[in-house]
């Protein structure tokens, strides 16, 4: 596509979206460009990118709060944050090598995608450190909601709505978030061994001990043995205790050990970045299911289909990979969807598709709400962008634009 | 009365307040339907008690079955719903109008579901915020918003506020821990957003639901996390010369890298009133007092306290009290949470809500006292300083007739203090009745329209709780168009 603009502010996007309301004609908005596989495909008439609004714009570091414009690197909010002992506690996550794409994650497209990463059971997902966001709307209205303090209920939470509404009910120009200290030391023990209904009890041992995890992750046998990870932080001196008492308290599921620092950064990276399924022929999925179901859902797919899996959020991330062999034999990626639907039936959660072997082999990304719940986000969508011309169909494959 | 007015009651409801009364006991049945003057007053105000106005009936359904019966029959009605969980709103968020029906949600409160391997507890709504941690604290589990008035509000109350407490600071308000809702629209469709699992397949509706104020509908039931407790809290007692000086604390101990779980901040009238009234041992010579409260293993308390106090040394503090025992931690926390109480002791009070950067909190009490001085009456602080949620507590003789009034304009000038410095009108309490005509000060219309617009979705009648939250002359329109009486 040739056809994209880079307004240099708010109101420059503004007068672009207020034009393209009037004219009908459709934007397909673009961050750095890194994510735009997400969701179905968008076919609009030009792009919009927002790379020139960039720029940290607030950083308090003793009120625990960053302000930035939506199209600023991520890499540059983590550096400033870093210098300062802090982070993003929802640890978002870098889906390059995922997704196979190229140029710069920006902020606001983490906030457009709510991207979370290990952390989220335990520190929140990036809509609950999100605290105020700016955004155009689809009649070209420059609207605000939330603001820079961290406690704050007037009127809607509409910043909630924004976050992960892949850019269909707005243009986000600028986000605040909530951020907290850096951990002095953060470390990981592994429990190796346990099949996955063993893993997933040990899992949830360690989430419900008072030893506050901010890690659990479970990588089934590969060319590796099967490791149950539990990632522990805290304070220099004091990070043993909890380590120590962990590794008690799992020993009767497996072998224990430790990981050094180097292996423990990586491994965590590679969990967040879902490495194990990137640059390999076939699809990917996250399915996020109630802990406590996990077991019984992993149990129903794995008899269905030949699919390889890793656990993250104490068993409440799945993520699913089929490769084209896989695939072919079970109706594409449309078909690895329905089963994997069907094996939520009776137990809640969902499933999302987040990269499709074959680009025309995308029926509904995300998976269809109940009817009474899609006739309201129908009817939201309505409100935010009338024409429907913010990323038409990303979300609903129902609702691309005719002609 | 004062300057908060609500629209004048829709007169054909009031001259068919009979027969509406009989329609509502034929369809719902006399076990549910409250309608004798001398019970409905029972719900004529909420925690904002200056403003009374019985409404023309009260329904309490057992089941969400009754809740959509009774919300369906008032949209073919056109009756205007007022959703009630305790009735402790500070903001009058549950304050009736003579031509509406309350809904109320106290006979919901069973426990539906406990699942520790998930860290969820399903509840009816109207079970009580302490009820939820007293349901998990044997297996050693809590929930973790902990309003003031924990041991009477209601859940249902808590996610239409989006309440908050002491603790978030570590632990997030309702919003964040709120997993799932069943809740009843008000044509008396029922439906389910969220559950156990985390994070939407969708637009995330469960977010813009949580704190609109019961103005989308109904929560008959929700899906909470429960946390493990920690292995031990702590708390240290800290007392400064100045309130400028307890704020720059405040800011280095967050900057050091430590999260303490609570840290709470009295001025120097609070101080007084609260030590004259409890008797906690708080010294009474400092200007501002910090509780700082951490959590962990006991190696890990003593290690973030002696952070603290290393901290808190080089601001020359006048008190530097750690606790040492059960005992000495109830006494440093019993003067802070008799603090509203020792207020009423004194005077009446106006208990106001706004949020401010932390950065701005010398500048903001300094204002506050200049105008104290203007207004001729006294404020005592109280307030959540990690966050920067201030509660500043306006002291006024209610039989004094212009004292409210000034009190009003008081609370007012602060709020719109807190929004100049780039903060908010409300970080826990909502808007309701009481800062609904601020509004204009934080937001453009353009902000307002599309706020309202999300509620023009869950309620196009606009019956829900219809005159809160917003300037009423901005929801006019939409209150007389869609809010059409039809005859009982």
């Amino acid at each position: 596509m040739s056809n994209i603009q880079y307004p240099n502010s708010e109101e420059e996007i503004a007068e672009i979206v207020g034009k393209a309301n009037a004219d009908a004609t459709t934007i397909e908005i673009v961050g750095g460009g890194t994510r735009l596989g997400l969701g179905n495909p968008v076919n609009a008439d030009m792009q919009l990118s927002t790379s020139k609004l960039s720029g940290i714009t607030l950083y308090e570091p003793g009120a625990l709060t960053i302000v930035a414009k939506a199209g600023t690197p991520l890499v540059e909010i983590e550096k400033a944050l870093a210098k300062e002992g802090q982070h993003l506690p929802f640890e978002p996550a870098d889906y390059r090598p995922l997704m196979g794409s190229k140029g710069e994650p920006t902020i606001g497209g983490v906030v457009a995608c709510g991207i979370s990463g290990p952390k989220r059971f335990q520190g929140g997902a990036c809509r609950d450190c999100l605290i105020g966001v700016r955004f155009i709307n689809g009649t070209g209205d420059i609207v605000k909601n939330g603001g820079r303090v961290m406690k704050n209920v007037t009127g809607y939470d509409l910043v909630k709505l924004l976050a992960g509404s892949f850019g269909t009910l707005g243009i986000l120009s600028e986000v605040s978030f909530k951020v907290l200290p850096l951990a002095e030391k953060t470390t990981t023990i592994v429990v190796e061994g346990p099949a996955h209904s063993e893993a997933i009890a040990a899992l949830s041992k360690a989430a419900t001990s008072p030893f506050d995890p901010t890690g659990l992750a479970y990588l089934p046998a590969d060319d590796k043995a099967a490791r149950v990870l539990i990632r522990l932080e805290g304070f220099s001196n004091q990070l043993e205790y909890r380590a120590e008492r962990v590794s008690e308290l799992l020993q009767s599921f497996g072998t224990i050990s430790r990981l050094d620092d180097k292996q423990h950064l990586d491994i965590w990276q590679q969990v967040r970045e879902c490495s194990k399924f990137a640059g390999r022929a076939g699809s990917v999925w996250r399915v996020s299911v109630k802990p406590g179901d996990a077991d019984g859902f992993l149990n129903r797919i794995l008899n269905e289909a030949e699919l390889e899996y890793f656990l993250d959020w104490a068993g409440g991330l799945i993520w699913v990979f089929a490769c084209d062999e896989t695939l072919g034999a079970n109706g594409g990626s449309a078909g690895v969807t329905t089963i994997l639907r069907n094996g939520l039936s009776g137990i809640g959660g969902h499933v999302t598709l987040v990269r499709a072997s074959d680009k025309d082999d995308v029926a509904n990304s995300f998976q269809p709400e109940a009817p009474g719940v899609a006739a309201l986000s129908a009817a939201i969508k309505q409100q935010f962008d009338p024409a429907n011309i913010l990323n038409p169909g990303r979300m609903n494959a129902s609702q691309v634009k005719a002609g | 009365m004062s300057d908060i007015s609500m629209p004048i009651p829709n007169v054909h409801i009031m001259n068919e307040r009979s027969q509406i009364i009989d329609r509502l006991l034929s369809e719902l049945g006399e076990e549910i339907v409250i309608h004798d003057e001398a019970e409905t007053i029972a719900y004529e105000c909420d925690g904002l008690a200056a403003y009374r106005c019985p409404p023309l009936a009260v329904v309490l359904p057992r089941s969400t079955e009754e809740v959509s019966r009774t919300l369906k029959l008032c949209s073919e009605l056109g009756l205007p719903v007022i959703p009630r969980g305790s009735g402790t709103s500070l903001s009058g968020g549950a304050l009736p109008t003579a031509d509406s029906i309350v809904i109320g949600v106290s006979r919901l409160n069973e426990v539906l579901d406990i699942d520790y391997d998930s860290r969820t507890i399903t509840v009816q709504s109207g079970i009580t915020n302490l009820g939820v941690s007293g349901e998990v604290s044997g297996n050693d589990f809590f929930y973790a918003p902990d309003p003031s008035s924990q041991l009477a509000c209601a859940i249902a109350g808590n996610i239409g506020m989006n309440s908050g407490g002491a603790h978030c600071l570590k632990y997030g308000v309702t919003t964040n821990n709120l997993l799932g809702v069943k809740m009843v629209l008000m044509n008396g469709d029922i439906i389910e957003i969220g559950g156990g699992h985390l994070d939407p397949a969708g637009y995330d509706l469960l977010g813009v639901i949580c704190g609109s104020e019961g103005q989308f509908g109904m929560v008959t039931e929700a899906t909470l996390k429960i946390l493990r407790k920690p292995e031990g809290a702590r708390p240290i007692l800290l007392g400064f010369d100045s309130s400028e000086v307890a704020g720059a604390c405040v800011s280095d101990i967050i900057r050091a890298g430590v999260l303490p779980v609570a840290m709470e901040f009295m001025d120097g009238p609070a101080i007084i009133a609260c030590e004259r009234f409890a008797k906690a041992g708080y010294p009474t010579d400092v200007d501002a007092l910090l509780i700082v409260e951490v959590e962990g293993s006991p190696g890990e308390i003593d290690e973030q306290l002696t952070k603290i106090k290393e901290i808190c040394q080089r601001h020359d503090p006048a008190v530097m009290r750690e606790s040492e025992s059960a005992a000495q931690s109830d006494a440093i926390w019993k003067g802070r949470k008799a603090a509203f109480g020792a207020m009423g002791q004194i005077a009446d009070y106006m208990c106001m809500d706004g949020t401010i950067p932390t950065s701005q909190l010398p500048f903001v009490l300094g204002r506050m006292q200049e105008m104290a001085k203007h207004y001729g009456l006294e404020v005592a602080n109280v307030f959540h300083a990690g966050d920067g949620n201030l509660h500043p507590l306006i002291l006024y003789n209610a039989n004094i007739p212009s004292d409210l009034e000034k009190c009003e304009a008081f609370g007012a000038d602060i709020l719109k203090l807190c929004v100049e410095v780039g903060g908010c009108l409300t970080g826990e309490h909502g808007v309701g009745i009481e800062k609904r005509d601020l509004m204009v000060y934080q937001f453009n219309e353009i902000d307002m329209e599309m706020q309202l617009r999300v509620k023009d979705v869950f309620d196009p009648q606009w019956l829900l709780n219809p005159a809160k939250v917003f300037p009423i002359d901005i929801t006019h329109a939409r209150r007389n168009n869609n809010h059409q009486y039809k005859a009982a």
